[in-house]
């Protein structure tokens, strides 16, 4: 039996060419698909970030027109959370799900392929914007009405499209990922066997799913509201613009959880293999998780404490926004007694995890700031906010999303990265971003509001300290490239499990995962030994 | 150590990249032995306003709880990561469950939440009660300059960025220390009076902005459509400085708040003031003027309200933002040039708040200038147009 699996593969191995990656209905080429795919994006969004922070680099306007300005502050935002963060986490998941639960390959392959293939057309669609007569979209990723609707460049219908596009592909991810973890799990699986990075992502589905269609909706009432003369978000038609905001933040806060939880997955995976321990409260983790899911659909309108809502409607909204710092909570205290008197060890994957865990709670932290109503009136709109997002996105998502990546690096690949290289780059990002962001806590404090392409003299400085900061950390992904190219191509031969006391059926493959696993499902004993609830 | 912020005395000084980045690193050095950083605007003010002082001191107590939680919570990972390294001969305990931990810190964090809600639920009830003014200001936003009407004293202007500081926005060598409050400075000032209570209805007539003014802990969104309020009584006599907050479109970094607060004397002087100026206004209105008066006048206006999308030299940025020389609407018929301005067109904003005398100016001098050859349009056609 073994044999006649083994040459069956042989028989469907991966075609040779282009055509492999336009037809591939395997899980871990659409995973590679989707993580290359991010990373190009990030690579490009971060160059829209260069220029911001180079035309903040000094007072006065230097290098563009507001304007165009404008249009870079959009589309870094939107690619980044659109065209990097998500469609990372989605390649991971696509990676790893079927492997950690014992599965041959995702529910929905084709589904799969679709998916992915949606996304290099959207993408192109929104950068196109930028070579259209009035310019790309300038008026910020959260594209409020009437700024996005009366007052846009003709490109805005385009950027509907693609949003369009890359919710259709969002969607179809979440229901490919919740079948496949539903019906293709190993029989012998039960939910509470299931890796952490299996369980938050099932959830994140559930968030994408009920999230996403309420962005198409907000996105089609302003295409309507732009070509066929309805009046959604029009005063003067009867509408109302703040509703425009309630939509996209019902749609916007599960959407900042979509690009966080897996990051919790992702790190209650590597703390537990470096710290050589189990990983603390296994279930208290998943009720945590399902816990902040919840939430994310109860607090919008903490984006909106200052549109004028009535003072009970605040109270409601500061009170339930408050409560989403204890399951938070819970899981950094389970991460930091998951560390307490293990055996630790800092590879580089546990380097990124650790700072992980240290820079999200300093996010987290000023994210309770923000949910202090009153305070909110000074911190709201200004690099306060700036600092604080960037601190749960850039330290949070995707810092987690560079920890998988050298984490399993190794099962992609067959081969290990160079170590002393991947800690150099470590230390480089680390430094280097908290010196972009973190002085501009201190400019949201002193009053700079964000999205200004200019500034008064005594932001002066610390926008100086930014940019140079931005500029180091810009940079540092030169490294990273080229740390994970030399690891596909020169990387040393490594063992199935790499990591001393990593769990999980994954680390049961070969050391470079082959192209079909789990024919057969595993045992129970297997599922035993390799589950996090142990 | 005093946290205030302070444009003047900022460790910035004019000049090349590298005599900055020279400066700055001298200064950072100097940070550790003096208070170099009360001159940088750390912190967020603690303003001139109840409500801006109850808002510092709630900032203030979340941070110090912030930071208390940190050092225990850091404290530990950090304790944890220097001992229990497996370099330093640490055994892995197995321990990965208990429920009475998990009770307790789901428990402490709860209390020390409510602990904070109590207090900020205080101060937003108190803040968001505007039903103790004793005098109100509306505040109107447009792309990119704040309306500011006063609706019993009769009073109504706008407050567009100061000249000075466009003009300093642009050019490597320009010397913005000397053009005073960079960004920060406008044409007409809002005045109001010291320890008044003052109610803001604040609206918008095109995008939305958001009023905003640090130092009176106000920050408003301005819908438009709708209204909404805040309040402010300052008990110190000075000159405040803020920003548009929200996003609104190509200039938004440009429409800077100024309000001057001044004792109730000096109010009732400059309020005297304004309506002489109406009524100066209100008979420029209905007088015939001559085409050089109007051209003179509408050249000021126009730098002012246009100039910033349509160019000085009316070559406008097209497609976006079309050139005013040979422009067909100001070559074609008046009417259909003072609609589009008096009502705007799709991205182009509404200009109905201008005064007569000013619309039938800038009108007129869109029509001659740049080469063109429109007709002259006087303050009655402009009234009748409306």
């Amino acid at each position: 039996m073994t044999t006649a699996t083994a040459s069956h593969d042989d028989h469907h191995g991966p075609e040779k060419g282009l055509m492999r990656w336009v037809k591939t209905t395997n899980h871990k080429d659409i995973g590679s698909l989707y993580l290359w795919f991010a990373f190009t994006m990030l690579l490009v969004g971060g160059a829209f970030a260069m220029g911001i922070r180079a035309e903040l680099l000094q007072p006065g306007m230097q290098l563009m027109e507001p304007q165009f300005f404008n249009q870079l502050t959009t589309m870094h935002g939107l690619i980044m959370v659109f065209g990097a963060i998500m469609p990372a986490f989605v390649g991971l998941g696509n990676w790893l799900i079927p492997m950690m639960i014992g599965a041959p390959d995702m529910a929905l392959p084709r589904m799969n392929n679709w998916s992915f293939w949606i996304l290099p057309f959207a993408g192109a669609i929104l950068l196109s914007t930028f070579f259209m007569e009035g310019g790309a979209p300038a008026f910020g990723w959260t594209f409020y009405a009437p700024l996005s609707t009366t007052f846009a460049p003709d490109s805005t219908d385009f950027f509907i499209f693609a949003v369009h596009l890359l919710g259709f592909s969002s969607i179809m991810g979440a229901i490919n990922i919740i079948a496949t973890v539903l019906n293709m799990r190993a029989p012998e699986m039960k939910l509470m066997d299931m890796p952490l990075f299996v369980w938050t992502w099932l959830i994140t589905s559930f968030l994408l799913i009920g999230a996403m269609p309420v962005l198409a909706g907000a996105v089609t009432m302003m295409l309507t509201d732009r070509n066929f003369g309805t009046a959604f978000f029009d005063a003067t038609g009867g509408g109302d613009p703040v509703l425009f905001q309630h939509i996209f933040w019902f749609f916007g806060h599960p959407e900042v959880y979509i690009m966080i939880l897996p990051a919790f997955g992702v790190v209650s995976h590597i703390i537990p293999t470096f710290a050589r321990k189990p990983l603390f409260g296994y279930s208290s983790m998943v009720y945590a998780t399902a816990s902040i899911a919840f939430l994310s659909y109860i607090v919008w309108a903490h984006h909106m404490f200052l549109t004028g809502m009535p003072v009970a409607a605040e109270l409601y909204f500061m009170y339930a926004t408050m409560l989403i710092a204890v399951p938070t909570g819970v899981k950094v205290f389970n991460w930091i007694a998951t560390m307490w008197r293990g055996s630790m060890t800092f590879e580089t994957p546990m380097l990124w995890a650790v700072s992980f865990v240290f820079l999200f709670t300093i996010g987290g932290f000023s994210g309770l700031m923000l949910g202090i109503v009153p305070a909110d009136i000074q911190y709201h709109d200004t690099y306060f906010v700036v600092a604080h997002f960037h601190y749960v996105l850039v330290t949070g998502a995707l810092w987690a999303i560079i920890a998988a990546t050298f984490y399993w690096l190794p099962k992609w690949t067959g081969r290990m990265y160079n170590e002393t290289l991947g800690k150099v780059h470590f230390w480089w990002a680390v430094i280097s971003v908290n010196v972009l962001f973190f002085p501009q806590h201190f400019l949201g404090l002193a009053g700079m509001p964000r999205r200004i392409p200019d500034y008064s003299l005594q932001f002066a400085d610390f926008n100086l300290i930014s940019s140079l900061g931005g500029f180091a950390f810009g940079a540092s992904f030169i490294l990273l490239t080229y740390i994970v190219i030399d690891c596909v191509r020169n990387g040393k031969p490594c063992g199935s499990r790499p990591w001393e006391s990593a769990k999980g059926l994954e680390w049961t493959l070969e050391p470079k995962a082959q192209y079909h696993s789990f024919n057969t499902p595993p045992s129970r004993a297997l599922i035993e030994a390799e589950s996090q609830n142990s | 150590m005093q946290f205030r912020i302070n444009e003047t005395k900022g460790i910035y000084l004019f000049g090349g990249f590298m005599k900055r980045l020279t400066t700055l690193l001298s200064a950072l050095v100097a940070m550790m032995s003096t208070n170099v950083f009360a001159e940088y605007g750390l912190n967020m003010t603690e303003g001139v306003t109840s409500i801006s002082r109850d808002i510092y001191d709630l900032h203030m107590m979340v941070f110090w709880i912030s930071v208390l939680v940190a050092v225990v919570v850091f404290g530990a990972m950090f304790y944890s990561v220097f001992a229990h390294r497996k370099s330093k001969g640490a055994v892995a305990a197995q321990f990965h469950e208990s429920t009475k931990a998990e009770i307790i810190w789901t428990i402490i964090p709860v209390i020390i939440l409510v602990g904070m809600a109590v207090p900020a639920s205080k101060v937003l009830i108190d803040l968001e009660d505007t039903t103790k003014a004793e005098m109100t200001v509306k505040v109107t936003g447009h792309q990119w300059k704040w309306q500011y009407d006063y609706p019993k004293e009769g009073i109504s202007f706008i407050s567009n960025m100061a000249q000075s500081s466009k003009d300093a926005t642009t050019g490597t060598d320009a010397d913005r220390e000397a053009v005073g409050h960079y960004l920060l400075e406008v044409d007409n000032h809002l005045v109001l009076p010291v320890d008044t209570s003052v109610r803001f209805l604040i609206t918008s007539n095109d995008v939305i902005h958001s009023w905003w003014v640090p130092e009176f802990g106000v920050k408003q969104d301005a819908n438009p459509g709708f209204i909404n309020d805040a309040w402010a009584k300052v008990d110190e006599i000075g000159t405040y400085r803020g920003q548009c907050a929200e996003l609104c479109g190509k200039d938004h970094g440009f429409m800077p708040v100024v309000v001057d607060v001044v004792s109730k004397a000096d109010y009732a002087e400059w309020v005297a003031e304004k309506q002489a100026a109406a009524a100066a206004e209100a008979e420029n209105a209905t007088k015939t003027w001559s085409k050089a008066d109007l051209m003179a006048k509408g050249k000021t206006v126009y730098d002012t309200s246009c100039a910033g999308c349509h160019k000085a030299d009316g070559s406008g940025m097209p497609p976006i933002f079309p050139a005013m020389k040979d422009s067909p609407v100001a070559n074609g018929p008046a009417a259909d040039h003072m609609n589009i301005v008096i009502n705007g067109k799709g991205g182009m904003p509404l200009f109905k708040m201008l005064g007569d005398s000013d619309l039938a100016a800038v009108i007129t001098y869109e029509r001659n200038a740049f080469g063109n050859t429109g007709s002259v349009v006087q303050p009655s056609d402009v009234k009748s147009a409306r």
